[in-house]
């Protein structure tokens, strides 16, 4: 198998390159001392990176991002726990179109669900602004959130739970003290998701912002200007760095969860 | 008895869990595709919206070329990503599935998700870096001496795109893959070698068949979004690479159009399903055929 496996690797080392190209030039050139994104490189410098907290446009769009994706955050999570747990534990009527239609964003063009949320607030008359980004983006992230907490809830052994009920706890204190420790690592990871999707989401922040743009709706209008690339490509490599550190718990906390739950490691968000 | 009261009146119980989200995916899902359909009826005439049904807009649609060639040009561009994308990330499950110790596989998943999950607007802009005419491509290229003009085939047109794109989606087509390979009982590998088959043969007549699901559905999974993506061809794809969710986008922000925006929309949504129903369907024979 080794003999077979020996192109087969060094095709997987030329496709990570590919994979990983744009990410490992973005701070190549957040350090280089040029307006011009190109080589040859010219000094290092880290000019690009004391620019950003001096533009107060930038920092304003940074904060609206995190509010947004805060609030994302919490809000798909708590719809993903309420029906991934409706889907491993409860069977209803309708079961399967409802959550298949819960999940039809995760297929759904996102530029259809930007503009079809955007004609019904015209048509509601509705002032634009950082909430109607929030709704868009609970929308889009509450189907990651539902497949990553699937996982958790289907490992959960319902006998502890039952076990937990006959011994005396309420139906509410046996969620808080059994079933939320054990799940408490989907939740952390789910969270981090759709933090991080709601973060770095363009379309629907683009058409259903208000005055207030998020970080990619204000990246987007930079990108016109060379001047502003460099910075652009600093603040590119700040994001990056949180997005590895965010994923790497979150991908701890799913593993830690998975061991906890005593289930077998399958490898994956998705 | 307690643990009795523990089972009972599931169904209410399952249904008031279901209830938020069913709720807000049919107010902010279904009601928003519901006026989407209908607005795709109405006419605009400036800021004024003529409710009159009408199938002007549709007419329009099928009748001006531009509309035509723009999403005929945006089938095709997802057909290629579609196609670039899971032929290139085939072989990538394949190795993991295979060849990576158990213990190592979910580190080398972990590793092909993360690029997908760092900014895309800032990827999609590293595209063109990588792909200009002064770009890190050519540069590294002439610089080794392998071409002595720049390449200006791979900028502002749709090739840029299909690379771009074929970049983006690249873990949508590796995971679903993996997962289908991983669920091939190994076994099975083994009687094909032990009845005679050798490893080009058992892999034809036995992975590949086995893998057709997640195939299929990798293919759903890179061709649906892509049909409707904005940034790449905004950025890398110039005025030959512009696909329909640009025209969309026109429609509604820039020309005030929002009814011919919407049947737009519209349209490519029903593409989009027709495609993937013939695709699922095709799938389906397959499978009944072999069973």
């Amino acid at each position: 198998m080794t003999g077979r496996g020996g192109w087969l690797r060094g095709y997987a080392v030329l496709y990570l390159l590919f994979l990983y190209a744009p990410i490992i030039l973005l701070p190549i050139f957040a350090f280089n001392d040029s307006t011009i994104i190109a080589f040859p490189l010219s000094d290092f410098t880290t000019k690009w990176f004391t620019e950003i907290p001096n533009t107060p446009a930038l920092v304003r769009s940074v904060q609206t991002s995190l509010i947004v994706a805060v609030t994302t955050a919490v809000l798909s999570t708590l719809l993903g726990i309420c029906a991934a747990r409706a889907g491993a534990r409860y069977s209803f009527p309708f079961k399967t179109p409802v959550m298949g239609f819960i999940m039809l964003p995760l297929v759904l063009p996102e530029i259809i669900v930007a503009v079809s949320m955007l004609v019904v607030l015209m048509a509601l008359d509705l002032p634009l602004g950082s909430w109607t980004v929030v709704l868009g983006h609970t929308l889009i992230c509450t189907p990651f959130c539902i497949a990553i907490l699937n996982s958790a809830f289907g490992n959960l052994d319902v006998s502890l739970e039952e076990a937990a009920f006959d011994l005396g706890e309420s139906r509410w204190s046996t969620f808080r003290l059994i079933t939320l420790p054990l799940v408490m690592p989907g939740i952390i990871s789910a969270l981090l998701i759709s933090f991080t999707i709601s973060l770095d989401e363009f379309i629907i922040a683009f058409f259903l912002t208000g005055t207030e743009p998020t970080l990619p709706v204000y990246l987007w209008g930079q990108l016109r200007f060379p001047q502003k690339i460099p910075v652009v490509m600093a603040l590119g490599t700040i994001l990056v760095a949180l997005s590895v550190v965010l994923l790497t718990i979150a991908e701890i906390a799913r593993r830690r969860g998975i061991a906890r739950a005593g289930g077998k490691d399958t490898g994956g968000f998705l | 008895m307690k643990l009795k009261g523990f089972g009972t009146s599931d169904t209410a119980r399952g249904l008031t869990l279901i209830a938020p989200p069913a709720l807000f995916a049919l107010l902010l899902l279904a009601v928003p595709l519901v006026a989407i359909f209908a607005f795709s009826f109405w006419s605009q005439d400036f800021l004024t919206i003529d409710y009159t049904p009408t199938l002007k807009n549709y007419r329009e649609a099928l009748s001006e070329p531009l509309y035509g060639q723009l999403i005929l040009r945006s089938v095709l561009i997802a057909g290629a990503v579609t196609l670039t994308t899971v032929v290139l990330a085939f072989p990538i499950a394949y190795f993991v599935s295979f060849h990576v110790p158990a213990n190592r596989k979910s580190l080398w998943i972990f590793m092909i998700t993360i690029p997908f999950w760092t900014s895309y607007l800032i990827r999609v802009f590293l595209w063109k870096v990588i792909l200009g005419y002064n770009g890190v491509l050519n540069s590294t290229l002439i610089g080794v001496g392998i071409i002595d003009e720049p390449l200006t085939f791979i900028l502002y047109n749709a090739n840029a795109v299909v690379i771009t794109l074929a970049h983006a989606f690249a873990p949508f087509a590796i995971l679903p893959i993996f997962v289908s390979l991983e669920k091939i009982d190994r076994s099975l590998l083994e009687a094909s070698r032990d009845l005679g088959e050798n490893h080009v043969m058992t892999f034809l007549r036995v992975t590949l068949p086995l893998a057709v699901p997640g195939v299929v559905a990798a293919t759903l999974i890179v061709f649906i979004p892509t049909i409707g993506d904005y940034v790449t061809p905004r950025l890398v794809g110039g005025p030959g690479g512009l696909m329909i969710a640009n025209m969309i986008q026109t429609q509604f922000l820039k020309l005030n159009n929002a009814p011919m925006g919407a049947t737009l929309a519209v349209i490519a949504m029903a593409i989009v399903t027709v495609i993937a129903l013939v695709f699922i369907f095709l799938n389906r024979r397959w499978l009944k055929a072999r069973s």
